[in-house]
């Protein structure tokens, strides 16, 4: 994956972008090309404007001048949202009502079929195996609510998974998961890029992906302050350093029960 | 002489059990969306509905089902629109209606007596056979709407942003699902009320939340709950002579008290077994981690340590950290990960 060289036809493609909310712009003019196979990671400090990037690529910020293609299309126009999967910032699935990992899961699969059908056998299949690939088969039954925080946040990639998308955007995946959970994300991640699938990840520490993640754009003051291979961006984000998960604020890791309570991974003792 | 003999309770009993299954299928999406008020707000609306059935001698039944759809369509195109405003836009809308509907139905000429009460808060003697056919139509629409999009409104109601972004019709689905709550609402106003049938889509949602692992079976728990609680409030209703919506909406809320309570001691005894077993642990000498000398050891999703020859577990409750034992670490065993 890492030595793939870029080539092939333009996944992302922004030309000149500009995107925001309502009419206040956050990102500016921004050229952007990620082509497909591509692993990409997004970086760039709080407020720097990454996930308004990311936001755009998935219609969920308006593109208030510019251009941004998607799968070929102009975002507000792509017809086929299935084909891109979108794994949320969220640090826990918190919905009112019990729900297991199966259902939460089989969502990621309504996106391909349309407003009446319901999931068929090929469906179900695939949302079996989204659930296997994120190390999760033997939960599937289980009320999401039962799981851990890093586990909860892994079936929200099995989610995005089991639509089989070609572009997979990325919000923060790693923020808040322990370190036992962010190496097996590592590992999921790893063999979907395999595939071929594009991956744009957006993030504050790119350390834990970066087995998985060959290149970087990063974003500061809502531009793009450096745009090459992921091991030489350090030097231009000063937030690249890498944050040890017990660093992290504690408020993060709220959501993880079985691990808080001081143990750290061996993962976290090797490094 | 029994409580079939009389056509109006077979006819209030047949409402009430429509009413009692539709609710509750409907409710689960609003409670998951964290509105479980719509139904009260467009309750409000319907009211209008049904002044302006009375007053132009039409069935209150179907004006109150065009204003009650109406209302919810606004109200989720405001909800689309709106940024700071959508609240309070609401508020009018909701109080709108039922002044409107009060105002509106004392206008009313002398000689059509109207029960405002009875429209409110439910009465088994007032479901006409028209209206039972009416009823049987909106139920029938209600429930194989939500058979046909029950995956997407629950995709919807769970996380909308997620939704949006892979392109399901986020806003249709939001309006599909008020107007459902619409004309749920309409079908109970005959035997719950329009200012109490929220209770009856959320209450029994809430029941089946504390039994229920999955989604699917919370909602065939609220069905089931939904439709005893309503048959049997109407029949109760019956024999005590009091408004059938209030007495409902009492047994189901008894109905919740019940199932909280006996959820409560279930988990306590399932706390209080697991401190029995751990109890030597509780007074554990010190906290694990990196500088306690014992060798962590990767356990299924967390890391257990060995405390001579045995696994302990951390366990983070609200008072604080105590170890679980996690069964004998046979001696020797590699303390696996350890670098060096």
């Amino acid at each position: 994956m890492t030595d793939r060289p870029p080539t092939g036809p333009g996944v992302i493609d922004l030309r000149g972008a500009t995107i925001g909310y309502g009419d206040v712009p956050i990102v500016r003019d921004v050229d952007l090309t990620v082509r497909a196979g591509e692993a990409v990671a997004v970086l760039g400090s709080n407020g720097s404007g990454k996930t308004t990037l990311a936001r755009g690529l998935l219609g969920l910020a308006t593109v208030l001048g510019g251009e941004v293609r998607v799968l070929g299309a102009p975002v507000g126009r792509l017809r086929e949202r299935g084909r891109v999967g979108y794994v949320p910032q969220r640090h826990s699935i918190s919905g009112a009502v019990p729900a297991t990992v199966r259902e939460v899961a089989g969502v990621g699969r309504l996106a391909r079929l349309g407003l009446f059908r319901r999931l068929g056998t090929t469906d179900r299949a695939a949302v079996v195996d989204a659930v296997t690939a994120v190390g999760l088969a033997d939960r599937l039954d289980d009320p999401v609510a039962s799981l851990s925080g890093g586990q909860q946040r892994r079936v929200l990639v099995a989610r995005a998974l089991a639509a089989e998308p070609e572009l997979l955007i990325m919000d923060e995946p790693t923020a808040g998961v322990d370190a036992a959970s962010q190496e097996a994300l590592a590992g999921v991640l790893a063999g979907i890029s395999a595939r071929g699938t594009t991956l744009v990840v957006v993030t504050h520490e790119s350390a834990p992906l970066a087995g998985v993640l060959s290149r970087a754009v990063v974003i500061d003051h809502g531009r793009v302050a450096y745009d090459g291979p992921l091991a030489e961006a350090a030097a231009h984000d000063e937030h690249l350093h890498h944050h040890p998960p017990e660093r992290e604020p504690t408020g993060y890791r709220m959501d993880q029960p079985t691990v808080t309570a001081g143990p750290r991974t061996d993962a976290d003792r090797e490094r | 002489m029994g409580l079939l003999d009389y056509d109006f309770m077979q006819r209030a009993l047949l409402a009430s059990l429509m009413v009692g299954l539709v609710a509750p299928a409907v409710g689960v999406f609003l409670v998951q969306r964290r509105l479980s008020l719509l139904g009260d707000g467009l309750g409000h609306v319907a009211l209008t509905g049904v002044a302006i059935g009375v007053l132009t001698a039409t069935s209150p039944v179907w004006t109150a089902l065009v204003a009650a759809v109406l209302g919810a369509v606004l109200i989720e195109l405001v909800r689309a629109r709106g940024r700071t405003s959508g609240d309070v836009a609401l508020a009018v809308l909701f109080y709108g209606g039922i002044a409107g509907g009060v105002v509106l139905l004392s206008l009313a000429p002398r000689g059509q007596a109207t029960n405002l009460d009875a429209y409110l808060f439910g009465a088994i003697t007032t479901t006409s056979p028209q209206d039972v056919s009416v009823f049987a139509i909106i139920a029938v629409v209600v429930l194989v709407s939500v058979g046909l999009l029950g995956q997407r409104l629950y995709a919807v109601s769970d996380d909308e942003e997620y939704a949006r972004a892979v392109g399901l019709p986020v806003l249709g689905l939001n309006i599909v699902l008020a107007a459902l709550v619409a004309s749920t609402v309409v079908l109970s106003m005959r035997v719950v009320g329009l200012l109490l049938i929220s209770a009856l889509m959320i209450v029994p949602s809430a029941v089946a939340q504390l039994l229920a692992r999955s989604f699917r079976e919370t909602v065939l728990i609220a069905c089931a709950v939904g439709v005893l609680v309503s048959v049997s409030g109407t029949a109760t209703s019956f024999y005590t002579g009091t408004p059938s919506g209030g007495t409902i909406v009492l047994l189901a809320i008894a109905l919740f008290l019940l199932v909280t309570t006996a959820v409560t001691l279930r988990d306590a005894t399932a706390r209080r077994r697991h401190r029995r077993r751990v109890d030597v642990h509780d007074a554990h000498p010190h906290e694990h981690g990196d500088d306690c000398g014992h060798p962590p050891v990767p356990h299924g999703d967390h890391v257990d340590y060995d405390h001579d020859g045995h696994l302990h577990a951390p366990h983070q409750t609200g008072r604080g950290v105590h170890y679980d034992e996690h069964g004998e670490h046979p001696v020797g065993a590699p303390p696996s990960g350890r670098p060096g």
